[in-house]
Protein backbone atom coordinates (compact mmCIF):
# COMPACT_ATOMS: atom_id res chain seq x y z
CA UNK A 1 0.00 0.00 0.00
CA UNK A 2 2.35 2.36 -1.15
CA UNK A 3 2.74 4.86 -4.35
CA UNK A 4 5.05 2.59 -6.67
CA UNK A 5 5.60 6.06 -8.96
CA UNK A 6 6.14 9.57 -6.75
CA UNK A 7 7.06 12.45 -9.18
CA UNK A 8 7.88 15.44 -7.25
CA UNK A 9 5.58 18.46 -9.33
CA UNK A 10 5.79 22.01 -9.02
CA UNK A 11 2.21 22.96 -8.30
CA UNK A 12 2.20 19.67 -5.52
CA UNK A 13 5.04 21.43 -4.06
CA UNK A 14 3.70 24.97 -4.13
CA UNK A 15 0.74 23.39 -2.46
CA UNK A 16 2.00 21.80 0.47
CA UNK A 17 3.92 24.59 1.34
CA UNK A 18 1.14 27.09 1.55
CA UNK A 19 -0.53 24.64 3.59
CA UNK A 20 2.14 24.73 6.21
CA UNK A 21 2.32 28.81 5.89
CA UNK A 22 5.77 28.24 4.73
CA UNK A 23 6.23 31.24 2.19
CA UNK A 24 9.90 30.64 1.25
CA UNK A 25 10.65 31.53 -2.85
CA UNK A 26 12.77 28.32 -2.37
CA UNK A 27 9.64 26.41 -2.55
CA UNK A 28 7.84 27.78 -5.74
CA UNK A 29 10.02 30.64 -7.52
CA UNK A 30 11.49 28.74 -10.09
CA UNK A 31 14.18 32.13 -11.17
CA UNK A 32 14.97 32.49 -7.09
CA UNK A 33 15.62 29.03 -7.03
CA UNK A 34 18.05 29.01 -9.84
CA UNK A 35 19.72 31.71 -8.60
CA UNK A 36 20.30 30.07 -5.11
CA UNK A 37 23.53 27.05 -4.33
CA UNK A 38 20.74 24.86 -4.85
CA UNK A 39 20.18 25.51 -7.89
CA UNK A 40 16.51 24.75 -8.19
CA UNK A 41 13.09 24.59 -6.29
CA UNK A 42 12.81 21.94 -3.45
CA UNK A 43 10.51 20.45 -1.38
CA UNK A 44 9.57 20.86 2.35
CA UNK A 45 11.30 18.67 4.62
CA UNK A 46 8.49 16.34 5.24
CA UNK A 47 6.71 16.69 1.82
CA UNK A 48 7.60 12.95 0.88
CA UNK A 49 4.67 12.24 3.07
CA UNK A 50 2.55 13.20 0.27
CA UNK A 51 3.29 10.58 -1.49
CA UNK A 52 0.00 9.41 -0.30
CA UNK A 53 -2.06 11.37 -3.56
CA UNK A 54 -0.11 8.68 -5.54
CA UNK A 55 -0.88 5.56 -3.54
CA UNK A 56 -4.07 4.12 -5.67
CA UNK A 57 -5.76 2.50 -2.79
CA UNK A 58 -4.45 5.17 -0.33
CA UNK A 59 -7.38 4.29 2.59
CA UNK A 60 -7.71 7.80 3.74
CA UNK A 61 -9.04 9.57 0.64
CA UNK A 62 -12.54 8.89 -1.14
CA UNK A 63 -12.59 6.39 -3.89
CA UNK A 64 -15.98 7.19 -6.53
CA UNK A 65 -18.31 4.37 -6.13
CA UNK A 66 -16.98 3.21 -3.16
CA UNK A 67 -18.46 3.89 0.41
CA UNK A 68 -16.60 6.66 2.78
CA UNK A 69 -17.20 6.97 6.06
CA UNK A 70 -17.33 11.16 6.84
CA UNK A 71 -20.72 12.61 6.95
CA UNK A 72 -22.89 13.34 4.57
CA UNK A 73 -26.75 13.69 5.04
CA UNK A 74 -25.32 11.39 8.26
CA UNK A 75 -23.02 12.32 10.34
CA UNK A 76 -21.04 9.34 9.16
CA UNK A 77 -19.78 5.50 10.00
CA UNK A 78 -18.22 3.96 12.38
CA UNK A 79 -14.69 2.06 10.77
CA UNK A 80 -13.27 -0.92 11.62
CA UNK A 81 -9.83 -0.47 12.86
CA UNK A 82 -10.51 3.51 13.63
CA UNK A 83 -9.38 5.23 16.14
CA UNK A 84 -5.55 4.84 15.73
CA UNK A 85 -3.60 8.19 15.97
CA UNK A 86 0.27 9.19 14.52
CA UNK A 87 2.33 8.48 17.19
CA UNK A 88 5.64 9.58 15.80
CA UNK A 89 7.45 10.66 12.66
CA UNK A 90 10.72 10.06 11.39
CA UNK A 91 13.25 11.76 8.63
CA UNK A 92 16.34 10.72 7.22
CA UNK A 93 17.65 13.12 3.98
CA UNK A 94 20.37 11.93 1.95
CA UNK A 95 19.98 14.90 -0.24
CA UNK A 96 16.15 17.40 -0.91
CA UNK A 97 13.93 16.37 -2.74
CA UNK A 98 13.57 18.62 -6.37
CA UNK A 99 10.95 19.47 -8.32
CA UNK A 100 11.37 17.21 -11.27
CA UNK A 101 12.58 14.49 -9.64
CA UNK A 102 10.83 11.21 -10.18
CA UNK A 103 10.54 9.00 -6.71
CA UNK A 104 10.20 4.87 -6.51
CA UNK A 105 8.11 4.51 -3.28
CA UNK A 106 9.17 0.89 -0.74
CA UNK A 107 7.19 0.36 2.16
CA UNK A 108 7.98 -2.40 4.60
CA UNK A 109 6.47 -2.97 7.97
CA UNK A 110 8.47 -3.26 11.11
CA UNK A 111 8.21 -5.22 13.93
CA UNK A 112 4.91 -3.83 16.25
CA UNK A 113 5.47 -3.60 19.92
CA UNK A 114 3.35 -2.93 23.01
CA UNK A 115 3.39 -0.68 26.17
CA UNK A 116 1.26 -0.62 28.99
CA UNK A 117 -0.42 2.52 29.51
CA UNK A 118 -2.59 4.24 32.41
CA UNK A 119 -5.77 3.69 30.36
CA UNK A 120 -5.11 0.00 28.90
CA UNK A 121 -2.49 -1.38 26.55
CA UNK A 122 -1.43 0.47 23.81
CA UNK A 123 0.05 -1.44 20.53
CA UNK A 124 2.74 0.26 18.34
CA UNK A 125 3.26 -0.48 14.39
CA UNK A 126 5.88 1.11 12.05
CA UNK A 127 6.24 1.77 8.72
CA UNK A 128 9.98 2.51 6.86
CA UNK A 129 9.94 3.83 3.76
CA UNK A 130 11.93 4.48 1.30
CA UNK A 131 12.09 7.07 -1.69
CA UNK A 132 14.79 6.62 -4.25
CA UNK A 133 15.21 8.68 -7.16
CA UNK A 134 15.36 8.12 -10.68
CA UNK A 135 19.16 6.85 -10.58
CA UNK A 136 17.83 4.18 -8.03
CA UNK A 137 19.97 6.82 -5.17
CA UNK A 138 18.39 6.67 -1.73
CA UNK A 139 16.87 10.53 -0.67
CA UNK A 140 14.41 9.94 1.99
CA UNK A 141 14.28 7.72 4.67
CA UNK A 142 10.79 7.77 6.65
CA UNK A 143 9.55 6.13 9.49
CA UNK A 144 5.87 6.20 10.92
CA UNK A 145 4.94 4.94 14.10
CA UNK A 146 1.20 4.44 14.96
CA UNK A 147 -0.43 3.85 17.92
CA UNK A 148 -3.85 2.02 18.99
CA UNK A 149 -5.40 1.85 22.32
CA UNK A 150 -6.62 -2.07 23.04
CA UNK A 151 -9.91 -2.40 23.34
CA UNK A 152 -10.30 -3.02 27.94
CA UNK A 153 -11.24 -6.44 28.29
CA UNK B 1 23.53 30.29 2.81
CA UNK B 2 23.53 28.47 5.92
CA UNK B 3 25.21 28.63 9.33
CA UNK B 4 28.66 28.06 10.62
CA UNK B 5 30.00 26.46 13.80
CA UNK B 6 31.13 29.43 15.04
CA UNK B 7 27.20 30.74 15.20
CA UNK B 8 26.56 28.25 17.85
CA UNK B 9 26.92 27.80 21.16
CA UNK B 10 25.39 24.79 23.25
CA UNK B 11 22.22 25.54 24.77
CA UNK B 12 21.43 28.22 22.42
CA UNK B 13 17.64 28.90 22.15
CA UNK B 14 15.18 30.08 18.95
CA UNK B 15 12.05 30.64 19.37
CA UNK B 16 9.25 31.06 16.47
CA UNK B 17 5.79 31.35 16.27
CA UNK B 18 4.95 29.50 13.23
CA UNK B 19 1.00 29.80 13.48
CA UNK B 20 -0.98 32.25 15.49
CA UNK B 21 -5.04 31.38 15.68
CA UNK B 22 -5.10 28.42 13.59
CA UNK B 23 -7.83 28.19 10.75
CA UNK B 24 -10.08 25.29 9.97
CA UNK B 25 -8.98 26.21 6.13
CA UNK B 26 -5.54 25.93 6.79
CA UNK B 27 -6.39 22.19 8.09
CA UNK B 28 -8.37 21.93 5.11
CA UNK B 29 -5.49 23.43 2.57
CA UNK B 30 -2.79 20.34 4.71
CA UNK B 31 -5.79 18.12 3.67
CA UNK B 32 -5.70 18.50 -0.15
CA UNK B 33 -1.87 18.81 -0.39
CA UNK B 34 -0.90 15.85 1.87
CA UNK B 35 -3.88 14.00 0.36
CA UNK B 36 -4.69 12.44 4.11
CA UNK B 37 -8.47 13.41 3.96
CA UNK B 38 -9.30 11.61 7.37
CA UNK B 39 -12.60 13.26 8.49
CA UNK B 40 -11.31 13.50 11.38
CA UNK B 41 -9.59 16.94 10.11
CA UNK B 42 -12.13 18.37 8.16
CA UNK B 43 -15.29 16.96 9.07
CA UNK B 44 -16.81 18.67 12.16
CA UNK B 45 -20.09 16.90 12.03
CA UNK B 46 -18.08 13.05 12.06
CA UNK B 47 -15.42 14.52 14.60
CA UNK B 48 -18.32 15.06 16.85
CA UNK B 49 -20.90 12.77 16.71
CA UNK B 50 -18.75 9.79 14.82
CA UNK B 51 -15.23 9.94 16.77
CA UNK B 52 -16.58 11.86 19.90
CA UNK B 53 -13.81 14.87 19.98
CA UNK B 54 -15.01 18.04 20.47
CA UNK B 55 -14.15 19.22 16.72
CA UNK B 56 -11.74 18.78 13.94
CA UNK B 57 -7.79 19.04 14.70
CA UNK B 58 -4.69 19.38 12.82
CA UNK B 59 -3.22 16.66 11.61
CA UNK B 60 -0.20 15.63 13.29
CA UNK B 61 2.20 16.30 9.84
CA UNK B 62 0.66 19.65 9.46
CA UNK B 63 2.37 20.72 12.90
CA UNK B 64 5.50 18.69 11.79
CA UNK B 65 5.39 20.39 8.84
CA UNK B 66 5.15 23.94 10.78
CA UNK B 67 7.95 22.88 12.91
CA UNK B 68 10.23 22.75 9.94
CA UNK B 69 9.96 25.69 9.24
CA UNK B 70 10.99 26.78 12.13
CA UNK B 71 14.36 24.85 11.07
CA UNK B 72 14.64 25.57 7.55
CA UNK B 73 14.43 29.35 8.46
CA UNK B 74 17.37 29.02 11.46
CA UNK B 75 19.26 26.43 9.42
CA UNK B 76 18.85 27.72 5.69
CA UNK B 77 17.47 25.94 2.43
CA UNK B 78 17.73 22.08 2.07
CA UNK B 79 20.45 21.39 4.98
CA UNK B 80 18.55 19.31 7.38
CA UNK B 81 19.81 15.78 7.73
CA UNK B 82 17.47 14.34 9.75
CA UNK B 83 13.95 15.37 11.56
CA UNK B 84 11.94 12.92 13.68
CA UNK B 85 8.98 14.07 16.45
CA UNK B 86 6.71 12.46 18.67
CA UNK B 87 3.26 13.85 18.48
CA UNK B 88 2.17 14.58 22.71
CA UNK B 89 -1.39 16.85 22.47
CA UNK B 90 -3.64 17.45 19.84
CA UNK B 91 -2.86 21.01 17.74
CA UNK B 92 -7.09 22.46 17.35
CA UNK B 93 -7.98 25.25 15.58
CA UNK B 94 -7.66 28.52 17.37
CA UNK B 95 -4.15 27.04 18.40
CA UNK B 96 -0.83 29.57 18.41
CA UNK B 97 2.45 27.24 18.37
CA UNK B 98 5.74 28.61 19.55
CA UNK B 99 8.26 26.25 18.16
CA UNK B 100 11.48 26.24 20.33
CA UNK B 101 14.81 25.14 18.96
CA UNK B 102 17.94 24.36 21.17
CA UNK B 103 21.73 23.40 20.20
CA UNK B 104 22.71 20.58 21.73
CA UNK B 105 25.68 20.38 19.94
CA UNK B 106 28.21 20.51 17.14
CA UNK B 107 30.01 17.36 16.11
CA UNK B 108 32.12 16.20 12.72
CA UNK B 109 30.29 13.88 10.29
CA UNK B 110 32.66 12.40 7.68
CA UNK B 111 34.33 16.09 7.81
CA UNK B 112 30.79 17.88 7.66
CA UNK B 113 30.21 19.75 10.25
CA UNK B 114 26.61 19.35 11.30
CA UNK B 115 24.63 20.42 14.57
CA UNK B 116 22.25 18.39 16.60
CA UNK B 117 19.13 20.36 18.11
CA UNK B 118 16.31 19.57 20.47
CA UNK B 119 13.29 20.49 19.05
CA UNK B 120 9.77 21.33 20.97
CA UNK B 121 6.25 22.78 19.57
CA UNK B 122 3.96 24.36 22.38
CA UNK B 123 0.78 25.98 21.94
CA UNK B 124 -0.51 28.67 23.89
CA UNK B 125 -1.04 26.79 26.98
CA UNK B 126 2.38 25.91 27.23
CA UNK B 127 1.65 22.25 26.73
CA UNK B 128 4.27 20.41 24.44
CA UNK B 129 2.35 18.97 21.20
CA UNK B 130 5.61 17.83 19.13
CA UNK B 131 8.93 17.15 20.31
CA UNK B 132 11.64 15.33 19.01
CA UNK B 133 15.12 16.29 17.57
CA UNK B 134 16.93 17.59 14.21
CA UNK B 135 20.18 17.81 12.94
CA UNK B 136 21.64 20.08 9.78
CA UNK B 137 24.56 20.78 7.71
CA UNK B 138 26.37 23.05 8.35
CA UNK B 139 29.09 25.61 6.30
CA UNK B 140 32.66 24.95 7.02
Amino acid sequence: MAAERFPVEAGHVMTFARAVGDPNPIYADTEHAAASELGAVIAPPTFAIASAQFDPDYPLRPTPGQEWYGSGGGPGLTRDGAGGLHAEQHFIYHRPLRVGDVLSVHTRSGEPWEKSGRSGRLLFTEQITEFRDQDGELVVTMRSVGVQREAAS
Amino acid sequence: MGLRATDLTVGQQFETVVVDDLKRTQIVQYAGASGDFNPLHSDEVYAREIAGYPGVFAHGMLTMGMTARALTDLLGDGRLLRFGVRFTAQVWPGDTLTVRTTVDGVSDEDGVPVVELSVVTTNQDGTDVVSGYAAARLDA
